[in-house]
């Protein structure tokens, strides 16, 4: 094809929203020339449910159930950070024997997140005989999570103050023998992802992100770990019981390899923190303490506590994916939350594509996009729909830049008078 | 050719083509199956593939607005056409070729090519990015593996001197090679084997469909009976690659070393033919076991230039060396 007297070689190729290497509603448009990939642009905005114009409708006791089904996996996660933000808020204290079950689940999901993680990654790459190897030891994680909650992925277990169910001590066998079961297959995880040959050639150099650009596009959790970055919530700001526990930074420098960002690091660091949460579950199995599991056992005090509360919230944990966090403001006398905003670690992570994808071809796009673990429906918050005329669109970074400095500006002048 | 030959070959023409597609669908649900049992799943009944084909043919057949129907209509026919073709000119367990002394070796090698060739077109006329991206691998794969093909094709009929596959399959080539052939033909025989899977388009060579990244690739606008028709050239051509390698490597028979007697028909003890068809069978069970289930469950697929180097480099100088120790062993 011509174009204004210059060889046009590229061509488009739209991957989503709807596409067997996106698990969730989303689009990349790649331009490709031959097999590599030139250019990359992401648009989000396919996902959007409005949960959080829901949850502006509800007493914050409801929305607990409600933020659980932000996301399919990390449900734990978005009620651990709603239920800390609206703590945060009113400022109710949790007890010590609480933090400690909210340490012990969040660890068991991120075992479940990323052996899940594991699965869907062996099956981009076309190796389904992994995925279905993952998936099966998944199993097991699930049973224990159905054995202390009852349920399979939407546990309801936090509370204002608390946690609904306790984590009693006949319990404990059923637990280590599944931290024991990991800890057995852990050695044949490793050889499978770090040591097949097909794997390897898969993932050795692919997608890499380096320290430099990790840093400059804000990205978190195993994503920039990989690259070398410390940034990991649960020791820059200890949040539940996580200040009492040993935990350390998982790089690839830690165990021999160099931090170079490629898929392959990300996969080593996120089976290194499979072994890092079991660690941290049995630190937690020792020394949680003997009380209560709720400081105010009685919902309507709470939910009184709640309405007087006037205030704003943040809940800031490190999910399985790496930060995300939840801003709540209560008013006065206003039953329902006033406002409430999330933002996942997808977010923040759908940044580091673009270094990621270029010049790479057209069999790692499935990869790459796996590699950071996309969450879409955690992600899409925000979809601006102008209602009169039915346009839909989303803000670009110069037009946010213009707004927000037009915004200082406004609150300067304010100032002034 | 006396009538009464014409007449027996033109209905083992009409058979055979069938016998073909049903074994290719049995052995289909054979592969679905064992795989799904390496992999610790349940997998499908052996069945399936007969279910699937009886599906396709109800569903609607959908051109889509911008595709050059013509072309996007008569693909799966040319695959499937050529496909059974092949088989007609295949030495099958005891039975020579149907239409030996019509067409060799080199006929079916050229009929072999031409169903990738019309998935390519095909995948080109859809008008669809993935079906485009889908069909320059399939043409990339395919001309990489042809010459690996080629030459473990050329050394076995250099040792006979012959094209004619009815020649080469009367007496295993392994009969006729000492220590130093014997180990260049293994050699040969580890090309072709490398071979198969990507004549079959299965992992770690299914580049050109590629589900994760191009949602089924050179087939993504195919549906209802132009999917169907390549689903059976699909399972007819694991029968005629299989065939193939059969004949190439493995053409020994039972009746050969044992014989069981009993009584005669046309020339052929009745005992013998059976024994010697469920040897066949089971061979082919072997070599698709072993070069289709067994490679499919252990490999990732490879990105496309990986393939290609694959068999450009690799596996072509293990097939020239092969075939460099035959012909020198033949020359001393």
């Amino acid at each position: 094809m011509r174009n204004e007297g210059k060889d046009e070689t590229t061509y488009e190729v739209p991957i989503g929203p709807i596409h067997p290497a996106l698990k969730e509603p989303f689009l990349i448009k790649f331009k490709i020339d031959g097999e590599r990939i030139v250019g990359a642009e992401a648009h989000p905005g396919m996902n959007h449910r409005g949960i959080e114009f829901m949850g502006m409708h509800r007493n914050p006791y409801k929305v607990i159930p409600l933020s659980e089904r932000i996301c399919g996996i990390c449900s734990i996660v978005h009620q651990h950070m709603f239920v800390t933000a609206v703590e945060h808020a009113a400022s109710i204290e949790p007890t010590n024997r609480a933090r400690y079950i909210r340490v012990i689940m969040s660890e068991l999901e991120r075992i479940h997140s990323h052996v899940l993680w594991a699965g869907v990654a062996a099956h981009e790459i076309g190796f389904d005989t992994h995925l279905h190897f993952t998936w099966m030891i998944r199993e097991k994680v699930m049973d224990l999570l159905e054995y202390i909650t009852g349920n399979r992925v939407n546990y309801a277990m936090w509370t204002f103050g608390g946690v609904n169910r306790d984590i009693p001590k006949k319990m404990y066998p059923k637990i280590e023998a599944t931290l024991k079961y990991y800890e057995e297959l852990y050695g044949k995880l490793e050889e499978i992802f770090l040591g097949d040959p097909s794997i390897r050639l898969r993932t050795i150099g692919v997608g890499v992100l380096t320290k430099e650009e990790a840093l400059n596009l804000c990205g978190v959790g195993p994503t920039v770990r990989a690259s070398g970055v410390r940034k990991d919530v649960r020791i820059d700001q200890p949040y539940a019981a996580y200040g009492d526990l040993d935990i350390e930074y998982q790089l690839p420098s830690l165990y021999g390899y160099k931090d170079t960002g490629d898929v392959f690091s990300k996969t080593l660091v996120r089976l290194k923190e499979l072994v890092q949460s079991i660690d941290i579950i049995r630190q937690c199995l020792d020394q949680i303490p003997n009380e209560d599991i709720n400081s105010e056992p009685k919902m309507a005090a709470t939910l009184n506590k709640l309405k007087k509360a006037d205030g704003e919230g943040i809940g800031r944990i490190e999910a399985p994916r790496g930060e995300a966090f939840h801003y709540v403001r209560l008013k006065e006398g206003k039953e329902e939350l006033d406002c409430w905003k999330v933002r996942a670690s997808t977010y923040n992570n759908l940044a580091t594509y673009a270094p990621m994808f270029m010049g790479e071809q057209i069999a790692d796009i499935p990869i790459i996009a796996a590699c950071i673990d996309p969450c879409i429906g955690c992600m899409d918050r925000a979809e601006i729909v102008d209602v009169n005329t039915g346009k839909r669109w989303e803000y670009e970074h110069e037009e946010l830049q213009r707004l927000s400095v037009k915004k200082t500006e406004k609150l300067l002048g304010g100032l002034k008078r | 050719m006396s009538w009464n030959d014409f007449a027996v070959r033109l209905v083992l023409i009409v058979l055979i083509p069938l016998i073909g597609i049903f074994l290719g669908l049995l052995y289909k649900g054979f592969d679905r199956k064992i795989t799904a049992m390496m992999q610790s799943r349940i997998g499908p009944p052996w069945r399936q593939p007969f279910r699937d084909v009886r599906k396709l043919f109800m569903k609607e057949n959908i051109i889509p607005d911008n595709a050059v129907p013509w072309i996007f209509n008569g693909a799966p026919i040319a695959a499937l056409v050529a496909t059974l073709v092949a088989l007609v000119y295949l030495p099958m367990g005891p039975f020579e070729p149907v239409m030996e002394g019509y067409g060799d070796l080199i006929l079916v090698l050229y009929l072999l090519a031409i169903p990738a060739v019309a998935m390519a077109f095909g995948g080109l006329a859809s008008g669809s990015p993935y079906a485009t991206v889908g069909a320059q691998r399939e043409l990339v794969l395919m001309m990489s593996y042809e010459f690996p093909l080629a030459i473990a094709a050329v050394t076995i009929a250099w040792k006979y001197s012959s094209f004619s596959l009815g020649v080469i399959s009367s007496d295993p080539v392994w009969n006729n090679v000492g220590m130093m052939g014997g180990i260049g033909l293994a050699l040969v025989l580890t090309t072709m084997i490398a071979v198969l899977p990507g004549e079959l388009s299965k992992i770690p060579f299914d580049q050109a469909e590629a589900e994760t990244e191009l949602a089924g690739g050179i087939l993504v606008e195919y549906s209802g009976r132009n999917l169907g028709i390549f689903y059976l050239a699909e399972v007819a051509k694991m029968v005629v690659v299989g065939t193939l390698m059969i004949a190439l490597f493995f053409p020994h028979n039972i009746s050969s070393w044992y014989s069981f007697g009993g009584p005669e028909f046309g020339g052929f003890i009745l005992a013998d033919v059976g024994a010697d068809i469920l040897f066949f069978l089971l061979k082919l069970l072997v070599i698709i076991f072993g070069a289709v289930s067994l490679i499919r469950v252990a490999f990732s697929r490879f990105q496309i230039d990986r393939a290609s180097y694959f068999y450009w480099v690799p596996m072509t100088i293990i097939g020239l060396l092969g075939t460099f120790l035959v012909v020198l062993e033949g020359v001393i």
